[in-house]
C-alpha cells in the first residue's frame, strides 16, 4: 500500500505520534490513568500500522521476529528482577520501599520499572499475535493459495 | 531467610524461570533449567508442608502491603498438601519427560518448557494464594499455558482438542470471574479470610447465592465434573505425553481444591450447603460421573482416552466425598485427590512410554506387548490395581476412607455404588492386562524393545509410591485429615 500517497503521508505523520503517545502513557502510569498494558498496545498499534503501509518485510527488517520474541521474555524478566530486588534488599517480593531512601521516590521508581517491563512484553506479544496472522497470509500467498491477491493490490 | 519468606518462591521460581527458559536455545539447556526450577519448587513445597504442620498457617504479604489491601499468600494444611502433589508431579514428570518431548516436540523446546513452567506456577499460584481475584489470574495463567501445551501434540486433532478446551475453559473462568464479581460487590474485599469474616453479616442475599452458584459451576467445568467433562478426554488424549501425564495428575485436583476453598472457607459450609442444594447436586453428579466415566472408559479403543474417561469417573469419587459435608468425607476427598494424582500420573507415564517405544497408544497395538516390554506393562498393570482399589495400594486406602465416610454419613447405599463402579474399573484394567499378556503379538507388529532405564525409573518410582502410600498412610491420611480440618475450621 506504499504507492498510495495519502496513506503514506498520513501514516508518516501518525506513526511517530502514536509511538510518542504510547511512551507518554507508559511513563505517566504511576500517578495518572495509563500504564504498561495500554502503552504496550499503543506502541504495537503504531508498528502494525507501519507494517500495513510498508509491508511485512520492511517491518521485520526494523524489528526481526527473534528480537520481538526476546523482548517478550525480557519484559517479564525485568518485572521479576525488580520484584526480586525487593527481596534481595531485605523486603518482600515486589516491595519497592527498599529500592530508594525516600518512600515516595522508591514507590515511583518501582512502579515505573515494573510497568516498563509490562509495556515491553505487551507490545511484543501484540506484535507477535499480529505476525502470526500476517505471516500465515504471506506464506499462503507465496504458495499460490490465496486467490484474491490481485484485488488487494488495486 | 525464614520459612514465611521462602514459601512464595515455590510459585515464583517456575514463574521467573519460564521467560529464561524461553530464551534458551537447543534441547538440553531449557530442560535442565526447567527441571532445576521444578526441583527447587518441590524442595520449598516440602519445607512449607513441614512448616505448616508445625506452625499452623503461613502468611506472606506481597509488596509488604498488609492484607486485605494487598495480595497475600496464605498457606495452611490444605493448600500445602495440594502444593506438595503439584510440585512432586512437576519434578518427576520433567525428569521423565525429556525423551518423550524430544520425540513429540522436536522444535522450539525452549518455548514448550517455558509454557510447562507457566502451567506449573499457575497451578501452584491458585493453590497458595489467599486472594480470590489472584485465584482467577493464576487460573488463566495455567489454563492459557495448558491450551498451548495441548496444541503441541503431534496429531492434528490436538489443535481441535485444545480449541475445545479453550472455549469450555474460558466459559468456566468467566463464570468464576462473574461469581468473584458478585462477592466483591457485596463485600468490597477480595481477601479470603476477610470475605469469610464479612459474608455472614450480609445474611440472606440473592446476590451471594448467585455468586456462589456461578463459582461452583465455573469450577465444576474446570474440574471436569460430569456432565461438564466434554473437554477432558480429547485434551488428555492428543496432548504430548508429558503434558497429559502432568495435567492428568494435577489440573483437575487444583480445580477441586479451589472449589472446596470457596465452599468451605470463603463461604461457611453451613451457608453453602443451605443456599444451594450442593449435597444433592454433588451426590447425583458424582454418581453420574462414576458410572458414565467408567462405562465410557470400557468402550474406548485408545489407551490415553480410556485413562481420560477413567479420570472423569475418579473425579466423581472426590466430589462424592465432598457431598457428605463432613470432616471424614472431606478427608476422603483430599486423600483421593492425592492418591489419584499418584495413580493417574503413573498410568499416563506408562502410556507415554508405550507411545515413545511403539508410536501408538491404540489398544490394538498393546496386543502381546507385555512380553516385549515387561517392565512398562507391569508398571501399568500395578498402577491399574491401585486405580481399582486393591490392597495394599493407595487406591484401596482412598476407597476405604470414602466408604467409611459414606457409612459415617449414613448413606450406606452409596457403598454399593462405589463398589460397583470399582468393578467397572476392574473390567477396563483387566482388558488391558488381557490384551498385553494373554494375546499373542501379531506377526505383522512392528519391532519394539523395552524402554531405557531413564524412562522406566520415574514410572516405577510412581508405581512404588502407590504401594508405599497403600501401606504407610501417615503422610497421606494425616495430610488429608489435616487439610480437611483446616478447611472446615477456618471459615466456621
Amino acid at each position: 500500500m506504499k504507492d498510495n500517497a495519502i496513506l503514506v503521508i498520513v501514516a508518516r505523520f501518525l506513526i511517530p505520534l502514536v509511538m510518542l503517545f504510547g511512551l507518554y502513557v507508559q511513563f505517566h502510569g504511576e500517578y495518572s490513568p495509563g500504564g504498561g498494558f495500554q502503552a504496550g498496545v499503543l506502541f504495537a498499534a503504531a508498528w502494525i500500522l507501519f507494517v500495513l503501509i510498508y509491508g511485512l518485510e520492511t517491518g521485520l527488517r526494523v524489528i526481526p521476529l527473534r528480537v520481538i520474541y526476546s523482548f517478550a521474555c525480557l519484559g517479564v524478566l525485568l518485572y521479576c528482577s525488580v520484584g526480586l530486588l525487593g527481596v534481595i534488599l531485605g523486603g518482600r517480593f515486589l516491595d519497592y520501599q527498599p529500592l530508594l531512601a525516600s518512600p515516595q521516590a522508591a514507590q515511583q521508581a518501582g512502579i515505573i520499572l515494573v510497568e516498563f517491563g509490562v509495556g515491553v512484553t505487551v507490545a511484543s506479544v501484540v506484535m507477535m499475535v499480529f505476525l502470526q496472522f500476517a505471516r500465515r497470509r504471506a506464506l499462503s500467498q507465496a504458495a499460490g493459495l490465496e486467490l484474491d491477491q490481485e484485488q488487494d493490490r488495486s | 531467610m525464614n520459612l514465611t519468606e521462602l514459601m512464595p518462591f515455590s510459585v515464583l521460581i517456575p514463574l521467573i524461570a519460564a521467560p529464561l527458559v524461553a530464551l534458551l536455545p537447543g534441547r538440553v539447556a531449557p530442560w535442565l533449567v526447567a527441571s532445576a526450577s521444578a526441583i527447587s519448587a518441590l524442595a520449598i513445597a516440602v519445607a512449607t508442608w513441614i512448616g505448616v504442620s508445625q506452625a499452623g498457617v503461613l502468611r506472606y504479604a506481597f509488596g509488604n502491603w498488609p492484607p486485605p489491601i494487598g495480595i497475600e499468600y496464605r498457606v495452611d494444611a490444605a493448600n500445602a498438601f495440594v502444593a506438595l502433589l503439584i510440585t512432586a508431579m512437576a519434578a518427576i514428570m520433567l525428569i521423565w519427560g525429556r525423551a518423550t518431548v524430544n520425540r513429540e516436540v522436536p522444535e522450539r523446546q525452549g518455548a514448550f518448557y517455558a509454557l510447562f513452567l507457566l502451567a506449573v506456577s499457575g497451578l501452584l499460584g491458585i493453590t497458595l494464594t489467599g486472594d480470590i481475584f489472584n485465584v482467577f489470574v493464576f487460573l488463566e495463567i495455567s489454563s492459557l499455558a495448558t491450551y498451548a501445551l495441548i496444541a503441541h501434540g503431534g496429531d492434528r486433532r490436538a489443535l481441535l482438542a485444545a480449541f475445545r478446551y479453550l472455549i469450555m475453559g474460558t466459559v468456566g473462568a468467566t463464570f468464576l470471574l462473574i461469581g468473584i464479581g458478585f462477592l466483591y460487590i457485596m463485600t468490597g474485599t477480595l481477601n479470603m479470610v476477610d470475605l469469610a469474616e464479612r459474608l455472614p453479616a450480609i445474611g440472606e442475599s440473592r446476590a451471594l447465592q448467585v455468586g456462589l452458584a456461578f463459582i461452583v459451576v465455573g469450577l465444576a467445568l474446570k474440574l471436569a465434573l460430569f456432565p461438564l467433562h466434554l473437554w477432558l478426554p480429547n485434551a488428555y488424549t492428543y496432548a504430548p505425553s508429558l503434558v497429559s501425564a502432568f495435567i492428568a495428575a494435577t489440573a483437575t485436583k487444583v480445580a477441586l481444591y479451589v472449589m472446596l476453598r470457596f465452599i468451605f472457607t470463603v463461604f461457611a459450609p453451613e451457608y453453602s450447603f443451605s443456599a444451594l442444594p450442593l449435597a444433592m447436586a454433588f451426590t447425583v453428579l458424582a454418581i453420574g460421573a462414576m458410572f458414565a466415566g467408567s462405562w465410557l472408559a470400557l468402550l474406548q479403543d485408545n489407551l490415553k482416552r480410556l485413562l481420560a474417561y477413567s479420570s472423569v469417573a475418579q473425579v466423581g469419587y472426590m466430589v462424592l466425598g465432598v457431598s457428605f459435608g463432613t470432616v471424614l468425607g472431606l478427608s476422603a476427598s483430599f486423600l483421593h485427590l492425592f492418591n489419584h494424582g499418584l495413580m493417574k500420573g503413573a498410568l499416563f507415564v506408562a502410556a507415554g512410554i508405550i507411545f515413545h517405544q511403539t508410536g501408538s497408544v491404540r489398544l490394538d497395538s498393546l496386543r502381546g506387548l507385555g512380553r516385549v516390554m515387561p517392565w512398562t506393562l507391569t508398571g501399568l498393570a500395578l498402577a491399574g490395581l491401585s486405580l481399582i482399589g486393591i490392597p495394599p495400594t493407595a487406591g484401596f486406602i482412598s476407597k476405604w476412607y470414602l466408604i467409611s465416610a459414606a457409612i459415617d454419613a449414613q448413606q450406606t447405599w452409596l457403598v454399593v455404588l462405589i463398589l460397583l463402579s470399582s468393578l467397572m474399573a476392574l473390567a477396563y484394567i483387566a482388558r488391558l492386562v488381557e490384551l498385553a499378556w494373554m494375546q499373542p503379538r501379531p506377526a505383522d507388529a512392528p519391532q519394539v524393545s523395552e524402554a531405557p532405564i531413564g524412562l522406566l525409573a520415574p514410572l516405577w518410582l510412581l508405581v512404588l509410591a502407590n504401594f508405599y502410600f497403600g501401606i504407610d498412610t501417615r503422610l497421606t491420611v494425616g495430610g488429608a485429615t489435616a487439610a480437611a480440618e483446616a478447611l472446615l475450621g477456618m471459615g466456621g
